[in-house]
Formats: structure tokens, C-alpha cells, sequence
């Protein structure tokens, strides 16, 4: 579904590709044994090899390689045997070394793809060019002194994965459905945790724009800062406006950086960056070439779990599930299990609506996580149980719902407590039945002369006076009986 | 490549090392000297030759994901100009 943007001479294309920085997970940064952890006290998170202290040398970490791997294999991209590190070179103060260790010529991970799901309930595959392992930035603080910037070299030295996709994203919502992918496939792997507000997951957006139709790509533009995924979409929808614009009257598209102002809702042009853009790769004399061994891949490849996609096909295959449900129970890992559990032996489609329309719904009211229900996965379970067996109906267990929620008990002793159990003996709801009809002799009377619309009232009855015990079909078949009689 | 005067003061501008016109003419001799006597391995025929990576035939070594570093934040800003409270202060670098 791609995006078009109206202009005065004509229908535009947004054309994007996006280049995603995820910080793996690891203990300690990529090429010294400090920690990684988010938030510490500054510079308490600091060797010297992250200062860039003279004579320091760079060890890889073995675990941040068979996370990068790990990912290649969920992105299903090809890994590259031997990968290169290379020096690229720039100055700026929370960049001790005066450059960045990175891969450039020769990436751990080449051509992969993903499919991301669209509004419209279609797929789209996305190409994956390459990732690579580099390492990241300290951090700047420009807010805390009139003439000076403090720097904090805590994340200096941590393991980033880039994830640079083609350009083959055609819009905010394309975007935005590709991070979100992007995000669960990482999150499922356990490579990066995808928060994005604590800087674990960033992305940059090249975007350029074409006439409809046109084959040519225009010249792009690289926006930064884009630190969310609504800051994306608005990103995206200014920026190709402004695009359009320029083109229209007659201007050109200068290749450029430009920085996202979330404040301003703008992008605006880093002149500063301009002339910095020259990197001077070479390899880096500090680290031989990182050759992999096929047992290696193979073992991380055996180990991988299932990931978003292939669960979301197993659910609508296996569960009867539609391809809706199945998204949104994929959604997230933990939500996903939490299914599987309830669902173990019990009737999964029911299962899957109470989850949907109950039990997230109310998390999501009171801003819990799917870990923090008071409900758990075999609790459910048994409520879905107590509806499939007939000990309550489907009305009653929403009050139980409710109370499980409320105060953790389980369901069967929420309906034993309070006597809820729907009573399908024929003697009792034939007694409940005879009691109503004789107290509404006369309604009794309009319905055999023809006012059939009565039944309903005499339903409603017989469901007050039992306390909405009675089993719903049952009492519907007797009480028909018994007026037809 | 031959090496003029404006690649040296590019060069030189990408390190941060400020040259006058004077430097220029002194150095942009010597600069296209060095390259030019690089530039003599280009006579050596290495079709098929692959890349050489290192001379000493060993494997890159890797670490286990192990913090076994960092703590020492006294020490990480000692040779600091200036600081305050653990962070580097340096002269506003902000558009």
C-alpha cells in the first residue's frame, strides 16, 4: 500500500530505507569486559581500552558475535564466513578513539528479508541488505551548562547491530510496520531489548521521492534522531512534503543529514556534518579478519526459537485462529506463551477471544504487562473450561471474570464460593420455570393467542429468578414446551 | 594519485591540523613523495592473490562475555582538563 503525496503537478512516491542501530544484549561491550548496563552512574562503566587510553587493545566478545549471527539467521540473511572490522574515522567528544570500529567493506551478515504486516491485512517483504557489528558512541549532555557539554562515556564501546534494509519501504505505515517487525524478531531472539526510549533501538530514515511511475530513485536525504516509532511516522510525513515541495519549484535535493526536531515537528539540515562525511576506512591494524566456523552457525541456528512469523502461521493452522488474532497474540513473546498455556486442552478459540477482548483489555485499562495479570494462563484456562463444560454460561463467567480478576482466586472456587454453578438439572429449572408461568398467568395467556414476542420476557424471568443460573438452552427448550402445551 | 595542495589541506582538515599556506607548500612535496614510493608495490602482479590480513598465521582471539573491567571512574577522568560531577566537561559542542 504505497503512500501518495499529492503535489501541485502531480502524484509523488515516498521512497524509504532504513537503517536500524539495536545495541545487543550482552554483560559487557564489544571489545573491552566493562558492563553494558543502562542508567550507572557516569564514567563508573569505563576501561581503558572504552577511553581510548594510548596502547589499549581491542578483544571481541564472543557472545556479541553469536548474537550478531543469531539475528543474521532470524532476518533470514546470509552469513558471511569471514567479516572485516574497519577503522572509520571522525571527531567528536564522546568518541574517545577519534574513530569508530565498524564493518564496512565486508559485514558479518549480508542479504536477508522480512515480511511485515500491513492495516490492510496484507504482507510485504522487506529486503534486508547487510548488518553489521560496530561500536557505539558515549553521550553528549548539552543542557546542563551554558558554555560546556558533559560527556559520559558509560555506553562508549557497546555492541551495536546496523540493520540496513533496501529501499523498499513506501510510507509511514510501511515504516512503522517495518520497526515494529524488526523489534519482535529481535526481541524474540534475545538479541537487543528494543526499548527505544533508553536508546537501545534507533533508527535513521533515508528517504527520497519519485514520481509515480518513474523507475529512477531520487536524491535522498539521511534523518536522524528519530527515536520513535510515532516520531518515524511524523518524521516521514514532514519530510516528503518538504521534498515535494523543493522539487515542484523547480529546486534540487542536496544529499544531506538532516536532524529530526521533535519539538518543532521539522527536520532540519547538520551543516556541521557535511564535511565530516569523509570516514577514511581501512581495516584496523588492532583486529584480524573474524572467520567463523560452519559448527558455530549451525549450532545457533539449531538453537533458535520460533520466531514471530512462524508462530503466528502455527496459531491459524493449529488453533483455527484468524490471521488478525494471530498478530496481535505474536505481538509479544510473553503473550504468545501466555496463550499456549491457557489454550493447553481447552477449546483455543475461545480461549483467544477472553485473552483478546477480556483479559487484554483490562491489562491495557490498568497499564500492567501480560506478567503482571492477576489472572494467570491456567486460571483462564479453567474459566474457558467451566464455559465449555456447561458448569457456567457465558454470562455468569464474565462476573467471575471480574472477580478472578479482582482477587486471584481461581474460577471453579469463585462459582463454588458463590454458588454459581449453572444448574442443568431439568426437575429444578422445570420448578423455576412452572413458578414464573403461574405468576404471570395472564402474559401466559397472550402468548398462546398469538403474541409470540413474549417468550423473551418469560426467558428473562426465569433467568432473574434463578440468578442467571439456569443453563440458558435448556431453559429455552422447556420453557417452549411448556407454553406450546 | 597525484597529490596537490588542496587534497593535503583536506587531509589535514579531516585531522583536525591547522596548516598554513607555507606548511602547504612544504609538506604537499613530501606528502606526494611517501605516496608515490607506496605507490611502487602497484608494479607487483596480485591477480589472484588474496588480501593479506597479517603476517603471523594466528586467529583472531575473542573474550567471554564477562564483565571483568570498568569501576574506576577517578581514574578514567584523572588526565581530565576538566570534569565535574564523573562526567568530561568540554567546550559546547552542540548546533
Amino acid at each position: 500500500m504505497a503512500e501518495i503525496v499529492k503535489g501541485e503537478t502531480g502524484d509523488w512516491e515516498i521512497v524509504i530505507g532504513m537503517e536500524v542501530h539495536a545495541q545487543i544484549t550482552s554483560q559487557s561491550k564489544l571489545f573491552s569486559g566493562a558492563a553494558t548496563a543502562f542508567g550507572a552512574e557516569p564514567n563508573s562503566q569505563v576501561s581503558f581500552v572504552d577511553a581510548a587510553m594510548p596502547g589499549m587493545l581491542p578483544v571481541l566478545n564472543q557472545y556479541c558475535v553469536e548474537q550478531a549471527i543469531r539475528t543474521g539467521l532470524g532476518l533470514n540473511a546470509q552469513i558471511n564466513m569471514t567479516s572485516v572490522f574497519e577503522r572509520k574515522n571522525y571527531f567528536y567528544p564522546d568518541l574517545p578513539q577519534g574513530y569508530q570500529i565498524s564493518q564496512f567493506q565486508h559485514p558479518i551478515v549480508g542479504e536477508g528479508e522480512i515480511e511485515i504486516d500491513l492495516s490492510d491485512g496484507t504482507v510485504k517483504p522487506i529486503r534486508i541488505e547487510r548488518l553489521h557489528m560496530e561500536q557505539d558512541a558515549g553521550k553528549s549532555l548539552h543542557d546542563q551548562h551554558p558554555t560546556k557539554s558533559f560527556v559520559d562515556l558509560n555506553r562508549s564501546g557497546t555492541a551495536l547491530m546496523e540493520i540496513v534494509s533496501r529501499p523498499d519501504i513506501r510510507g509511514a505505515e510501511e515504516a512503522a510496520a517495518y520497526l515494529s517487525k524488526l523489534r519482535m524478531i529481535l526481541r524474540y531472539l534475545g538479541t537487543c531489548d528494543g526499548n527505544m526510549d533508553e536508546g537501545s533501538m534507533r533508527a535513521d530514515v533515508n528517504l527520497s521521492m519519485r514520481r509515480v511511475g518513474e523507475e529512477k530513485l531520487g536524491t535522498r536525504c539521511e534523518i536522524k534522531n528519530v527515536n520513535s516509532i510515532k516520531a518515524v511516522q511524523m518524521a516521514i510525513a514532514y519530510e516528503s512534503r518538504r521534498q515535494v515541495e523543493v522539487l515542484e519549484n523547480g529546486g534540487t535535493i542536496k544529499q544531506e543529514t538532516r536532524l529530526w526536531d521533535p519539538a518543532k515537528g521539522e527536520t532540519r539540515s547538520m551543516r556541521s556534518k557535511e564535511e565530516a562525511h569523509d570516514y577514511r576506512y581501512f581495516p584496523d591494524p588492532d583486529l584480524l579478519p573474524l572467520v567463523l566456523q560452519p559448527q558455530l552457525v549451525e549450532k545457533i541456528e539449531a538453537s533458535l526459537p520460533e520466531l514471530p512469523d512462524q508462530k503466528k502461521h502455527r496459531f491459524m493452522s493449529e488453533f483455527g485462529l484468524g490471521a488478525y488474532d494471530a498478530s496481535v497474540l505474536i505481538a509479544e513473546r510473553s503473550r504468545a506463551d501466555f496463550f499456549e498455556q491457557a489454550a493447553k486442552g481447552r477449546n483455543a478459540k475461545l480461549v483467544a477471544n477472553w485473552l483478546l477482548n477480556e483479559l487484554l483489555a483490562l491489562l491495557n485499562k490498568e497499564g500492567k504487562s501480560i506478567a503482571e495479570s492477576p489472572i494467570s494462563a491456567a486460571h483462564l484456562g479453567q474459566l474457558v473450561g467451566l464455559i465449555s463444560d456447561n458448569t457456567i454460561s457465558g454470562k455468569i463467567a464474565k462476573d467471575v471474570f471480574a472477580d478472578m480478576f479482582a482477587s486471584g482466586k481461581d474460577a471453579s472456587q469463585i462459582v463454588e464460593e458463590k454458588g454459581l454453578k449453572q444448574v442443568t438439572d431439568t426437575g429444578a429449572i422445570e420448578k423455576t420455570i412452572d413458578e414464573v408461568l403461574a405468576e404471570n398467568a395472564d402474559k401466559v395467556g397472550e402468548f398462546r393467542s398469538g403474541k409470540d414476542k413474549l417468550f423473551g420476557f418469560f426467558v428473562g424471568q426465569v433467568m432473574k429468578k434463578s440468578g442467571g443460573k439456569l443453563n440458558p438452552s435448556a431453559v429455552n427448550d422447556i420453557l417452549m414446551a411448556k407454553l406450546k402445551s | 594519485m597525484s597529490i596537490d595542495k588542496e587534497i593535503v589541506r583536506k587531509v589535514a582538515g579531516l585531522a583536525r591540523l591547522s596548516l598554513s599556506e607555507s606548511d602547504l607548500e612544504r609538506f604537499t612535496p613530501q606528502v606526494a613523495g611517501i605516496v608515490k614510493w607506496v605507490e611502487m608495490l602497484g608494479e607487483v602482479n596480485t591477480e589472484n592473490v588474496a588480501p593479506l590480513a597479517n603476517v603471523v598465521n594466528v586467529d583472531l582471539k575473542l573474550r567471554p562475555d564477562i564483565i571483568s573491567d570498568g569501576g574506576y571512574q577517578d581514574k578514567i577522568l584523572a588526565n581530565a582538563p576538566e570534569s565535574m560531577e564523573g562526567f568530561f566537561v568540554v567546550p559546547k559542542v552542540v548546533e
